[in-house]
Order: structure tokens, then C-alpha cells, then sequence
């Protein structure tokens, strides 16, 4: 695996849009060529190596390729966004769109990262040790398939619109969210570790919402059903289980109404 | 001797009422009165004739002092801003006419400007959902025709659309609702207690910031399953009670207003309150209208719509449309640092956005082009008075419910004054010069 490291050496003065930080593009490319390609603040192009010192070199394939950003990237935006494999480790913070549309490989962020990290994403991992910004792992606007694959884990706190339109994948918050939590979903699995505000799953078809936490005000769509067991991310315990929104349209399989499944930890 | 214009269509709120009649002087130069008009309607028409309007553009230095500039210096200092921007602002846009609209708009093509209009801080959460979930929507015309089912959501008419409910809403005889306010229910859901809730059938006093879950809670029982006792505040039988009223109407339709795009769920409040108008259409005929605010908001997002395919939030700095309201949004941008000019027209921001924008702007290079002086011409550094639209000149307008309404000139504006359009025709020339376009 060949790694590129992007130092950090001038604070962009408005923001930077650097859609070209993914291994796909860095793939096959020398560190001057790298250093070439161009990135945007507003209407005027420039290029990465205005921003940063490029050192290394490429794989031959986006899945050869590793990138280090060493240092912070907190008004960088776009990075990973649709990658496909290879993978991206940010030192410090990261700005918004963290691996939107990513389709596989592995984004890991050591500090925080704003709004829409994993917009439609459908395949690969965004591991951020700090916090996250709203609309992780959601649709873009007007788009009915937000996050369709892969992982997204958040050691600290998550903001509003978690998941909205999720149809896959899994989203695991090691601390608390803001209000909505998997509006509209219709599949795949989000896990919050801390408390939920309100609003959690509403407008819910299908799919699993766990909190090991409190939920500050549930959905009036939501009835309570049995109680379960369950392994949840490595720890066993015993959830209410909510199913909902009754309010929503639900799909038919083998003649049962399928609803959407809310866990609350007792 | 004083001359009678009819038909005259008022440039305040989104009702667009175009029934006023205005007595103007004979040599066309002097309002006398407004007819017909509610009360905000006339003193519109009346502020144009202040005896201390602005009619010269002024320039502010450092130190907060006034300076009066020609209109061809404040034409070179705005191009000026926007060519040599990186990221330059453009907002307002709802408080003018279509052609204005689309001159500024080719502006923004030429500097790679963000487009942002009022929705933005409004109904722009409106067109959020309508991207999600799609409207079922009418006319106003329908709406006094038919409706005996009417809900304000989060919307005080009676102060911030005066004629809507005798024009449109609550008292007109139509062709089926002959018995005007006898035959139509009205439903008001609004934490506080305001004028129109005083209307009201039923008054839905709703918890702040829990519109989402009573929307949801609506939807639930028009399936007839259970609720929770209480849900929002209100007791679930109310909630019963109501979703038959609803259901039982021949022709509903739910209004809503701010209290509900930009209280806690935003985008989402409208998504459910669409869906609670598609729930409805199973058993009877609904539709859902936005109370919008400034006459031309809804008509900057169809010229946007047409010529980019987005309402707002419109990002053109890469030269092709951008829209992710978030991050493309006035606020967002200035408290991010992400533009580094701002140019304003028919709106004031210096009075509606936080304090933190509004002192973003004040460290700005930045144009406020506007009749009156407003918070925001006080923040900017160059103020652009120009003719009021709808008084002073016309141009086209539309309507809350979409419909286009031709504006008509009643008076002369004071002698050199420029249009909105006029003004920013100079401005596009000037910055085609400077980017060489």
C-alpha cells in the first residue's frame, strides 16, 4: 500500500472545495502531479499544492493507495467524496461531506467532521473518534436513498437528521444526538449509545433504531410490543421494543404489516 | 381634481390583493389615498411619498458618515465587489419583480455568485419537503369556491396577511360555499393566543416545538389506531375530534406559517403536514398552501426554478447550479466565513438574520439596494435607493399559490430615481467588463 501525506501549510481563506482527495483520483499519480491537481475556493481554481505539501506517491489502484492528511482539514470540504476503495486517515478535523457518495474503502477522522459525511453512501466505513455534524449517513436533498451501505461509526456526539432516508448500512454513535433520529427510514440499522432528543423515527417504514440511552419525548406513531434480548455491538441487555410509525404507509411481507423496529434499552 | 387607478395589485404580502384603488394627483406625481388596501397595504403606498425619502445613493466610511453618490459610482462600486469576489452573497430578491430577478441572476452567472432569497429564513424549509414528498396544492380562487375545511398552522392572517381571510379564507361567499364563514370550520393550531385563534372552531394550543408529533399523531388517527393521553400538549380525544372534523370536510385545506417552517423539525413539520394532506385525500379533497410572506418571494423561486432548477440556496461559484440548503444558505455561509462580499435587494436582513450574520455582513464589502432605510442599509457600505415596484413601476409578481400577477405603475418615482431593473442592467454590464465576459 502506498501512502500520500498532505501536510497542512496555508489556512484557506474562505473554504476549499477538494473533491480531488480521494485514492481514486490520487491512483497511478506522482506526488507533483498530485500536487497539480486543482481544488476550489468559491469561483477561482487552484491547486492542492497551494494548500498543502504533497509527499509520497499514488499505488497503481485507488485500493493501493493510502492518504494521510497530517494535520487539520477543518475548512476542507469533499474529502472522499465517492470514493471507491483505498483509504483516507485525517489527523485532525474535516469540514463537511466526508464521503458522500462513497462506495467503498475506509475514511477514518481523528478529530470532528461537519454536515452530510456519508450523503448516499453505499458501501465502505467512516470511523470518526470526535463528533459529527447533522445529516450523517441522510439523502441529499429531494433524493428518497440516503445512506444504502457500509458502516458509520462516531465515538462522540451526532447532530440532528441521523440517517434520513437511510435504506441500509449501519450508523453507530458512541454518544448522544440532537433531535431525528432515522426520519423515513426504510432499512438498515442506526445505534446511539447515548440519549436521543425527540422525533426518533418518525415518518419510519422499516429498518432498526437501538438507544441504550433515553428518548426525551417518543413519536405518538410508535406502540409498544414485547420485550427483548439482544447483542448490540459487542454488549447483551434487554430492550423495550417499539414498533412504528403507525401513522406512516407500511409494506406487506407473507401477509404481516412490516413497521419500523425502535429498541430502547430498559 | 384627482384621478381614480383601478385594479391596482398590492406589493406587500404573498396575498397579492388586486382590487386597490389608489386617487392620484392629475399630473401623476402625488398619491392622495388608498382604497381597499389593509392597513400595511396603504402605508406601502403612502411611504413612497415621504417628504424625506432617500432618492440619491449614499456611501458610509469607516467612522459611520453618510456621503451622497451618483448612481454611476454606486454602479461601479457594486460591480466592482461582486467581479473581484471569490464568493459573493446575493440575496434578498423577494421584494421586487421578475425581470429584476432575472437581470440579478445573470449577474450571478457572471461573478459565480450564491443566490439566496428571504425563504432561506422563511418557507425555504417549505421547498425542502416539497423535494421530499411532493404538494398537493391549488389556487386561492378554489380555496373561496370550495373549501368548508380550513386550518392555520402556525400562521396569524389576521396580522400578517390582513385581507387573506376576507379575500380568500374564512368570510367570502363562493360558489359553493355560499354561506361564506357559516359554512366553513376553521381550525387553528398556535401556542399563543392570537387574532385569528380568536376564529376559531377549535384551537389546537399546541406545545412550542412539537408540531412534528401532533402532525404524526394526526395520522394515526385517521387510521383509527391509539395515541398516547396526551400528545403536543393536547388531549387525544381533541385529536380524535379534530381528524373527523378534517375528515368530514368536502374541501380542506391547511395553511401554514412560519411557526411552523422555522420552529424546532423545519423541513420536517411541512414533510408531515404534506403527508397528513395526502392521508386526507382518502377521504375527501385537500390541499396545503404556504402563507408566504414578501409579494415576490414565491416568484424569485419560479425564476430560479426556470432558470436553474432550484427555488434558493442556489450556489453558481463552480458555473454550474449547486443547492444544498445547510451549506449553501445565507446564514450558514456567513457564519462559516464562507463569502467574502454581500449584496442585498428588497429584503432586510439586518433585521431578520441573527446578530451573528448581521455584524458578518458590517466587516464586508457590501451593497444594500432598497427605497426605504433599513437595518440593513445601515450595516452595508454603499445604500442604492431605487423606485418602489408596484408603485413606482411594474413588473410581474406571483402570488402564494404560484399564480402570476402583472403589478401596475400608479405614480412617477421622484425625478432620476432608478428601478430596481435599471440599476442592476448597469451593474450586469459593468461586471461583463470587468470579468471580460
Amino acid at each position: 500500500m502506498a501512502t500520500v501525506t498532505l501536510t497542512p501549510k496555508k489556512v484557506p481563506s474562505l473554504r476549499l472545495e477538494a473533491d480531488n482527495i480521494t485514492p481514486d483520483v490520487f491512483a497511478g499519480k506522482s506526488a507533483a502531479e498530485i500536487a497539480g491537481l486543482h481544488v476550489f475556493t468559491g469561483n477561482t481554481q487552484e491547486l492542492l499544492g497551494d494548500y498543502f505539501t504533497v509527499a509520497g506517491s499514488a499505488g497503481a489502484t485507488a485500493a493501493e493507495t493510502s492518504i494521510v492528511i497530517d494535520g487539520d482539514a477543518s475548512r476542507v470540504k469533499y474529502i472522499g467524496m465517492k470514493m471507491s476503495a483505498g483509504d483516507i486517515l485525517v489527523k485532525g478535523n474535516a469540514d463537511m461531506y466526508v464521503g458522500a457518495w462513497m462506495l467503498g474503502g475506509k475514511i477514518t477522522v481523528k478529530g470532528s467532521i461537519d454536515a452530510f459525511a456519508g450523503t448516499g453512501m453505499t458501501g465502505g466505513e467512516i470511523i470518526v473518534d470526535g463528533d459529527a455534524g447533522n445529516y450523517l449517513g441522510a439523502a441529499y436533498r429531494g433524493d428518497w436513498r440516503g445512506m444504502q451501505g457500509g458502516l458509520i461509526r462516531v465515538g462522540g456526539n451526532a447532530g440532528s437528521d441521523i440517517g434520513t432516508f437511510m435504506r441500509g448500512g449501519e450508523i453507530i454513535i458512541g454518544g448522544n444526538t440532537d433531535v431525528h433520529v432515522g426520519t423515513h427510514q426504510e432499512g438498515g440499522r442506526i445505534v446511539v449509545k447515548g440519549d436521543c432528543k425527540s422525533k426518533v423515527g418518525g415518518q419510519m417504514v422499516e429498518g432498526e433504531i437501538i438507544v441504550f440511552g433515553d428518548i426525551e419525548v417518543m413519536m405518538p406513531g410508535f406502540q409498544y410490543r414485547n420485550d427483548v434480548d439482544l447483542e448490540v455491538d459487542g454488549s447483551e441487555a434487554t430492550f423495550a421494543l417499539y414498533e412504528g410509525d403507525v401513522g406512516e404507509r407500511h409494506p406487506k411481507r407473507k401477509g404481516d404489516v412490516v413497521f419500523g423496529k425502535l429498541y430502547l434499552k430498559y | 381634481m384627482a384621478k381614480l387607478v383601478t385594479d391596482v395589485v398590492c406589493p406587500f404580502c404573498g396575498t397579492l390583493c388586486d382590487d386597490l384603488e389608489v386617487s392620484v394627483t392629475d399630473d401623476g406625481k402625488k398619491i392622495l389615498d388608498v382604497y381597499n388596501a389593509c392597513a400595511i397595504g396603504a402605508e406601502k403606498f403612502l411611504h413612497s411619498q415621504a417628504s424625506d425619502r432617500i432618492t440619491r445613493p449614499r456611501m458610509q466610511d469607516e467612522d459611520g458618515n453618510w456621503k451622497d453618490v451618483s448612481y454611476d459610482e454606486a454602479v461601479e462600486y457594486t460591480a466592482k465587489i461582486l467581479a473581484d469576489a471569490k464568493k459573493p452573497l446575493m440575496y434578498g430578491w423577494s421584494s421586487t419583480n421578475c425581470e429584476s430577478q432575472a437581470v440579478g441572476t445573470q449577474i450571478g452567472e457572471v461573478t459565480g455568485a450564491i443566490m439566496d432569497n428571504t425563504a432561506t429564513v422563511c418557507h425555504g424549509t417549505t421547498l425542502i419537503a416539497v423535494q421530499d414528498v411532493g404538494i398537493p396544492s391549488c389556487t386561492l380562487g378554489e380555496v373561496v369556491n370550495r373549501a368548508d375545511r380550513i386550518v392555520f398552522w402556525g400562521c396569524n392572517p389576521a396580522h400578517a396577511h390582513p385581507r387573506h381571510m376576507s379575500r380568500y379564507s374564512i368570510y367570502p361567499r363562493g360558489f359553493f360555499t355560499g354561506k361564506g364563514q357559516k359554512s366553513r370550520k376553521l381550525v387553528v393550531i398556535d401556542p399563543r393566543c392570537t387574532d385569528t385563534s380568536k376564529l376559531a372552531d377549535y384551537h389546537l394550543q399546541i406545545e412550542q416545538g412539537r408540531d412534528y408529533e401532533l402532525f404524526d399523531a394526526f395520522r394515526v388517527a385517521f387510521k383509527g389506531e391509539k395515541l398516547p393521553d396526551t400528545v403536543a400538549g393536547i388531549p387525544k380525544k381533541t385529536i380524535y375530534e379534530v381528524a373527523e372534523t378534517m375528515k368530514s370536510g368536502r374541501f380542506g385545506i391547511i395553511f401554514f406559517g412560519m411557526g411552523v417552517t422555522q420552529s424546532l423539525s423545519k423541513n420536517h413539520n411541512i414533510d408531515a403536514a404534506i403527508s397528513v394532506t395526502r392521508d386526507l385525500n382518502d377521504y375527501s379533497k385537500w390541499s396545503i398552501m404556504p402563507m408566504r410572506g414578501h409579494y415576490n418571494v414565491t416568484g424569485s423561486g419560479e425564476v430560479w426554478g426556470w432558470l436553474h432548477g432550484f427555488p434558493f440556496a442556489l450556489d453558481l461559484s463552480r458555473g454550474f447550479a449547486r443547492y444544498n440548503p445547510g451549506d449553501t444558505t445565507s446564514n450558514d455561509l456567513l457564519r462559516r466565513d464562507e463569502v467574502d462580499a454581500v449584496f442585498v435587494l428588497g429584503s432586510d436582513p439586518g433585521a431578520h438574520f441573527p446578530f451573528g450574520s448581521v455584524k458578518k455582513i458590517w466587516g464586508l464589502p457590501s451593497v444594500c439596494i432598497d427605497p426605504h432605510i433599513t437595518p440593513t442599509s445601515a450595516v452595508c457600505k454603499l445604500h442604492v435607493p431605487v423606485a418602489f415596484v408596484g408603485v413606482e413601476t411594474g413588473g410581474c409578481a406571483y402570488r402564494m399559490d404560484n399564480v402570476p400577477i402583472e403589478c401596475r405603475k400608479v405614480v412617477e418615482p421622484p425625478e432620476g430615481m432608478l428601478t430596481d431593473e435599471e440599476f442592476l442592467k448597469k451593474v450586469l454590464t459593468r461586471v461583463k467588463e470587468l470579468k471580460g465576459a
